[in-house]
């Protein structure tokens, strides 16, 4: 049987976690991918289908799918449940808000948030914020899942030639509706596909003071993230953060600024391939998953950091 | 209006678990328990509702073992008016979880059921969400704010780019996220008010609910131990090792 991957979109274009997720589904068997949306739904299914491994994609396009809402979303996604063996989403905020509620529609228990596919029926997934992983096998018929980005290398954006094919909406519960959105406006490349990231803590002392990772950022294109400290004291805003409750990323670079490494923290990044830790406490928790770490005064490291990058 | 709140008891958060030599699972004797923080939030929402006078009554409840009734008097030293605990040795999936909270949900009939997004030990984050399908409701996940006006609640959601606002029709799910509130303490007098508070004890089975699980836990093990690098002396020293050791920039 074959395996359907729900694929979050935006403005036409594939999130990269979907295509981690399609990653994770061509281990177990063949992929089909399910694009609903309204305008742009025609561009976000043509992307999905030159995926490679796509062999199929399911496009709905409708006014009801263009937020994405759960209620229409779960009730679409269990009317096209027969006949795949695993529905899979990434655990983006779309994934981990609709999986569940098919997942109870079709009277399975969901398994969130895999790390690795063992066999068909048998999947790791992180708990306890990342300080134990377990290993599960799922005795339901259909499985439901969402996939950590960070543990599955996405598939290329180009090199499939999937069919499109057009099919029916489930129609609208009635019960929910789009008031408005508020995105944060940033240059920067996303938290969760960037290939550095570079996070502030508490020790920035404030909103203002992250300018001084901006121009480091942008000479190293990366994504600026944030610990929970520096959200709740307002410094940012909620989709900068990094750890157990927020994002989970795992770039090649991730630069720790002025942040004291709560495990929350470190769940949410101590699957990076190199970590740097700025801090002027050398007690400092974060150390101790650190590749390099400077013990420094960030206000003067940073200055010094750009000044360096850009002498080169 | 009528609010249920689930709350769930896990390992505190400041606990550092550790997996159990055998494999089959992270060690709770000794260890210290609390209220799930995400659920400590929506206890709190569900008491601000209750000041504004959105709200008539509270009711939190707990499935699991019988210390479970200490998290529900935490939650009634906050403000919940009545407990009912769901007394089970097995610890519950979701889906056996939300089976039972829709069976609550039918007999007490809520406007408003609030929940933690996720619990910090399994880290499933979809109780909520199951319980929405269950009883047929809309669902606001990760809310960051909460509005009731006549029929229908305003949330603000926290989603990957930003925030997102929907409306939804009562009676509806809301699933807490950090932002949302920030949690009271209890009050010493408020404590012991709270153990004269009536808590109602159930077993699944009065539920009509069996709460067998349907994932085999196979193996727990200790993920992959980071070492700790070196420290390096200057910034000009960090950039040098990341330009031609790391070979990341």
């Amino acid at each position: 049987m074959a395996v359907l991957v729900l694929i979050d979109h935006e403005n036409g274009l594939l999130k990269q976690p979907s295509r981690s997720a399609v990653a994770a589904a061509a281990k177990l068997g063949e992929v089909h991918a399910l694009v609903a949306g309204h305008a742009d739904a025609g561009d976000a299914a043509a992307a999905a289908a030159r995926l490679p491994g796509v062999t199929k994609v399911l496009k709905v396009e409708s006014e009801i799918y263009a937020h994405a809402l759960a209620e229409p979303l779960s009730a679409l996604l269990v009317n096209l449940a027969q006949g795949y063996s695993h529905l899979l989403a990434a655990s983006t905020a779309v994934g981990k808000n609709v999986m569940p509620r098919v997942a109870a529609l079709l009277d399975v228990q969901p398994i969130s948030d895999i790390a690795e596919v063992i066999d068909a029926d048998t999947f790791v997934r992180p708990i306890y914020a990342g300080n134990a992983l377990a290993t599960v096998k799922s005795s339901d018929a259909t499985k439901v899942i969402t996939v950590r980005a960070a543990s599955f290398d996405p598939v290329p954006a180009e090199g499939g030639s999937g069919a499109i094919e057009s099919v029916a909406g489930a129609g609208d519960t009635g019960v929910s509706r789009f008031v408005s959105a508020e995105l944060s406006k940033s240059e920067r490349p996303e938290l969760t596909a960037a290939r550095v990231v570079i996070s502030g803590g508490r020790g920035m002392q404030n909103g203002e003071n992250f300018s001084l990772i901006d121009p480091i950022a942008e000479k190293l294109g990366a994504a600026v993230g944030a610990s929970r400290a520096a959200v709740d004291a307002g410094f940012v805003p909620n989709d900068y953060q990094v750890g157990q409750t927020g994002k989970i990323v795992a770039p090649e670079l991730y630069m720790a600024i002025g942040i004291s490494g709560a495990i929350q923290h470190l769940a949410g990044m101590k699957d990076s391939k190199v970590i740097v830790a700025i801090n002027k406490d050398e007690e400092a928790p974060i150390f101790q998953v650190a590749d390099y770490g400077l013990v420094a005064d960030l206000f003067t490291a940073l200055p010094e950091l750009k000044a360096e990058l850009e002498r080169a | 209006m009528k609010i249920l709140v689930p709350v769930k008891r896990v390992v505190d958060y400041n606990v550092k678990v550790r997996v159990k030599s055998d494999h089959s699972g992270v060690e709770l004797a000794g260890v210290k328990m609390a209220m799930n923080p995400f659920d400590e939030i929506a206890i709190e929402e569900a008491v601000r509702l209750k000041e504004k006078g959105v709200a008539t009554e509270i009711v939190a409840i707990s499935i699991g073992v019988p210390q479970c009734q200490e998290t529900i008097r935490t939650a009634l030293a906050m403000g919940a008016d009545r407990g009912i605990l769901v007394e089970t040795d097995v610890s519950p999936e979701p889906l056996a979880v939300a089976k039972m909270l829709k069976a609550i949900a039918v007999k007490e009939q809520p406007r408003l059921v609030i929940l933690g997004k996720q619990a910090i030990d399994d880290d499933m984050n979809a109780t909520g969400q199951m319980l929405a399908a269950l009883l047929g409701w809309p669902q606001g996940t990760f809310a960051s704010k909460v509005t009731i006006e006549g029929d229908t609640a305003t949330v603000t959601r926290e989603i990957d780019g930003g925030l997102e606002t929907v409306a939804l029709t009562l009676p509806a799910i809301v699933t807490a996220d950090l932002r949302l509130n920030e949690p009271r303490y209890a009050s010493l007098p408020n404590i012991m008010k709270a153990r004269k508070k009536p808590i109602e004890i159930l077993k699944p089975a009065d539920l009509g609910v069996d709460p067998a699980p349907r994932l085999t836990t196979l193996k727990v093990s200790e993920p992959p131990k980071r070492q700790a690098g070196k420290k390096v002396g200057s910034v000009a020293e960090l950039v040098d090792k990341l330009r031609n050791e790391a070979k990341v920039i």
